[in-house]
């Protein structure tokens, strides 16, 4: 019954967006000044619709109804309630209704709150968005349908990997799709603005806070992400320049690029055409990244199960997307004169552009050279960290120099460069912290200490803006400052985390101590523990280090589910203000040694302490957008 | 004209990324050292067995070709390709045996069951001689000729198709 | 005072350089190099028994003091280029290194040409 229901709904989406697109089609042939309230009526119809659809997925989960085969694949009555319902979205079918119902929900929000705008733009908006919404549906019902039936109804399922049975995770997809989907709607709304020639500041203000609401929250989910794997995966890492991770990275750097020249596009009526181009690259690049992700052309950790078909589909919509676009781009295109001075914000904005405009193409390239390479020569290559590392690590010194110089330069024309003040004084006090950094941990190469160097620069200058504001109470510039602060101290404590990490890996049995230069670690015992779905073996382990007076029990595990039969590694993490200590366990077969692998991470925390701070920025000033108007 | 030409090779650049997306798709995701061949092994030496003896690069001047064969007691489609093994020891082949990550009593019981087509019986106990032969699963089993280079590479269980060749190459 | 900052700018750059840490970290190497077996894994982070075994042969190759690059030639020789995850440098990468900075040199360029025509106030 739940599936029949659910084929209902997506049923019913699908002609909503058709009648949507009529309508709408009617509307901008005739001479009415306002939208008639039957689309209004339409889109609200869809939405809810959509949003039922998902809904009846949710309880199919939840009851566990197996004669849904997508429930069956990925769930299991022993499942806890709270992962049963996580599970619905932590597949392809489930996660692509999601990413149907966000494409919805952005195409009613928009048309509702964008009111104050002209006619014809709103229209073709909702229209473009409908044509984009009928593709995913259509793919969905037809390849990768979430209600599609099993006969006869199974009696048990089989279960969601338990590397995905975590709270992080859970969030992760749907934060992460508000932002990835989240950018259709400026990709729509950029082809409406070429086709009913509603640009400059108009056009930017009707994106604006669409633009921050789809960085912030890809931000946000590519952090949990982060968080995820750093906790759940057991390698200690947080970022390994996996293909599915740069897919999520590529379009946060075109967003983070298309929000700042938005702000040039409101303040100046300078950049239209390159703002449309960011608006329609960055929805081309998540489609693209969906692409890689879910059609197997990738190898990778995070990979959906993988079907020729759906490759084929999405590539194809993929393609009359770019192509379409590029088209319209072209027969409306008109020239613009660009009349910038040098020592001016806009400029200086279109440089932060330029920077991101290198990340984007060296993670772009980084990615997909091995596919390249492998149709064209046949040759297969691995391209991973170091690659990245190399390429991108030196460019983020002049970049962080840059986002102290840019903000402090008005708009047109400023009258030097020096306008940062007390420069002196913050370069030595950057120096000396840097210094500081030497004598507590160690040293480091050349290229980190001028990372260090340059991102105390941009720290130590953002709080004292920060004091600025506080005194003078001048609250406009305040998300900035926290941003462009937050984004300092993330570059600082990685590679802080980068450089002075203290990893071992060693094997020991039962009973064993290992020392290094500074710590002992004491194999104390092994306990064996039943679970509601798991078996698990716990290491008791102790931690000596008589320097810091460090004495610590961590508590690894490896676990045995069986449903589906899997073998995990749960690391042991004691988390505090000044590091992290790590500590993973994994058994050697045929052999009564466990491979150990130690870390300690200093400053771990505040890695997403700082990351969290970048997006809070983001969020002010959606606060800030939203008072305004 | 300028604009058109751009127009073009911008056309054109997305044409290209996208066919060989589309190309891409019908690729083999599974990476394998198949393909590895013609190298020269270096030196190495394997203890044998019974520890009397060792296992060195030397030993392939005497054959025109040498199988070794990387197995083991605990692995499952070892016991399943042991038959052909067995054949091709009878069809002449001169087959070298390295025990992998075995215990030595597991590996001659093993031997006992289900026959000893090796001439030669290698242990390589902790599995890095292994590394030596790029080998990275068992079973594997590597043709190598007279001047120590690699001839072929089977990775995985032999089966009727792959003996065939086998018997050819050797031929 | 500009010359006291610079010469104490200076100073301290050489000091770091000098102290820098120049030791082959052997979780280095594992974390460079690709697990063959698992999905998108470095050796440093599987438990695979293949890992387990490239890193006694890698430790072993560090004890007899090879240095870097000739454990990444040898592993290279026997697994192919895929095993390591930095890409070489040579014709056929040829474009996966230079092109992000043409794109980096092609953006330049573009901003110096919009930037050079001295706009009329």
């Amino acid at each position: 019954m739940l599936s029949e229901f659910g084929q209902l709904s997506i049923f019913l989406v699908t002609i909503f967006s058709v009648l949507i697109i009529y309508k709408s089609f009617l509307s901008l042939k005739s001479n009415n000044q306002v939208i008639e309230p039957g689309i209004y009526q339409l889109s609200l119809w869809q939405v809810t619709v959509t949003i039922l659809s998902f809904l009846v997925l949710i309880a199919a989960y939840l009851v566990s109804d197996f004669s849904l085969i997508n429930v069956y694949e990925n769930s299991h009555t022993a499942k806890p309630l709270f992962y049963k319902f996580a599970g619905s979205w932590g597949n392809h079918e489930g996660s692509l209704l999601l990413w149907i119902n966000i494409l919805v929900i952005f195409s009613y929000l928009f048309l509702i709150f964008n009111f104050k705008h002209k006619k014809n733009f709103r229209l073709l908006t909702l229209v473009i968005q409908n044509l984009i919404i009928l593709g995913f549906t259509l793919f969905l019902i037809f390849n990768s349908n979430p209600f599609s039936q099993l006969e006869p109804v199974p009696l048990e399922g089989l279960g969601l990997n338990p590397i995905l049975q975590d709270p992080a995770l859970a969030l992760h997809p749907p934060m992460l799709y508000v932002g990835f989907v989240g950018c259709s709607i400026y990709f729509s709304a950029a082809i409406a603005s070429m086709l009913s020639n509603y640009r400059g500041k108009l056009f930017a203000n009707s994106i604006k806070s669409w633009v921050l609401i789809s960085w912030c929250f890809q931000t946000l989910g590519i952090s949990l992400g982060s968080i995820w794997a750093y906790y759940e995966l057991g390698w200690g890492g947080f970022w390994f320049w996996d293909p599915v991770e740069n897919a999520s990275l590529l379009p946060w750097f075109a967003i983070t690029a298309l929000m700042h020249s938005v702000i040039v596009l409101k303040k100046r009526e300078n950049l239209y055409a390159w703002v449309i181009i960011l608006c329609l690259i960055t929805f081309i690049l998540s489609v693209t990244g969906t692409f890689l992700v879910r059609s197997g052309i990738l190898n990778s950790v995070h990979t959906f199960a993988s079907d020729p078909a759906r490759g084929i589909y999405i590539l194809l919509f993929l393609s009359v997307m770019i192509f379409s676009s590029l088209i319209i781009f072209f027969r409306t295109f008109k020239k613009e004169s660009y009349n910038f001075y040098f020592k001016s914000k806009e400029t200086f904005i279109l440089i932060n552009n330029w920077f991101m405009a290198f990340f984007l193409v060296t993670v772009l390239v980084g990615t997909l050279y091995p596919i390249f390479l492998d149709v064209v020569t046949n040759e297969k290559i691995s391209v991973g960290p170091p690659f990245y590392n190399i390429v991108i690590i030196p460019l983020a010194v002049p970049l962080l120099v840059l986002m102290v110089v840019g903000p402090q330069l008005s708009w047109i024309n400023s009258k030097s460069l020096g306008v940062v003040k007390h420069k002196a004084l913050i370069i030595i006090g950057a120096l000396l912290i840097n210094f500081i950094i030497y004598l507590i941990f160690g040293s480091s190469s050349f290229l980190s200490n001028l990372i260090f160097i340059s991102a105390l620069f941009l720290i130590i200058h953002s709080i004292l803006e920060a004091y600025k504001i506080y005194q003078k109470k001048i609250k406009f510039e305040a998300p900035r400052v926290i941003s462009h602060l937050g984004f300092g101290l993330l570059i600082l404590f990685i590679g802080i985390n980068h450089n002075f990490s203290n990893e071992q890996d060693f094997n020991l049995k039962v009973g064993e101590e290992k020392k290094f230069d500074e710590y002992n670690i004491i194999f104390r015992d092994l306990k064996l523990k039943q679970e509601k779905n798991y078996k698990a073996i716990i290491g008791d382990f102790e931690i000596k280090n008589f320097d810091k007076k460090i004495n610590k029990i961590l508590n690894p595990e490896i676990r045995i589910y069986s449903n589906p039969e899997t073998l995990t590694y749960e690391a042991a993490i004691k988390t505090r203000i000044d590091s992290d200590l790590y500590l993973t366990m994994s058994n050697i077969s045929r052999s009564d040694y466990y491979n150990i692998k130690f870390q300690h991470k200093p400053l771990m925390i505040w890695i997403w302490i700082s990351v969290l701070m970048v997006v809070f920025g983001g969020f002010l000033q959606l606060v800030r957008n939203k008072n305004e108007s | 004209m300028r604009v058109n030409l751009t127009r073009i090779i911008i056309f054109g650049f997305i044409f290209f990324c996208l066919s060989i997306f589309w190309l891409g798709l019908k690729k083999d995701q599974t990476y394998d050292t198949r393909n590895l061949i013609g190298n020269k092994i270096n030196e190495f030496s394997i203890p044998s067995l019974d520890e009397t003896n060792s296992f060195s690069e030397q030993y392939f001047l005497n054959n025109k070709f040498t199988i070794v064969n990387f197995f083991a007691s605990w692995c499952a489609p070892c016991r399943d390709e042991h038959k052909y093994l067995v054949e091709l020891s009878k069809n002449g082949a001169h087959i070298v045996g390295v025990s992998f990550k075995d215990k030595k009593s597991n590996t001659l019981d093993f031997l006992n069951q289900l026959g000893n087509p090796y001439k030669f019986i290698a242990a390589d106990n902790d599995g890095k001689a292994s590394i030596s032969f790029g080998i990275y699963g068992i079973p594997e089993s590597i043709i190598i000729n007279r001047e120590s280079v690699v001839v072929k590479k089977i990775i995985g269980p032999i089966n009727q198709e792959i003996f065939k060749e086998i018997l050819n190459i050797i031929k | 005072m500009k010359s006291k900052i610079i010469f104490f700018i200076l100073a301290f750059f050489i000091f770091s350089s000098i102290h820098a840490n120049e030791n082959i970290k052997v979780n280095d190497i594992f974390k460079n190099l690709r697990c063959l077996v698992c999905q998108g894994q470095s050796i440093a982070d599987s438990n695979s028994d293949f890992a387990s075994t490239v890193k006694l042969v890698v430790e072993d190759q560090i004890k007899q003091g090879k240095s870097e690059k000739e454990i990444y030639s040898f592993l290279i020789s026997k697994y192919g280029e895929w095993i390591v995850y930095k890409p070489s440098f040579d014709t056929k990468n040829f474009f996966l290194w230079i092109l992000p900075y043409l794109v980096l040199v092609s953006g330049g360029i573009i901003l110096y040409v919009l930037l050079r025509k001295k706009p009329k106030l």
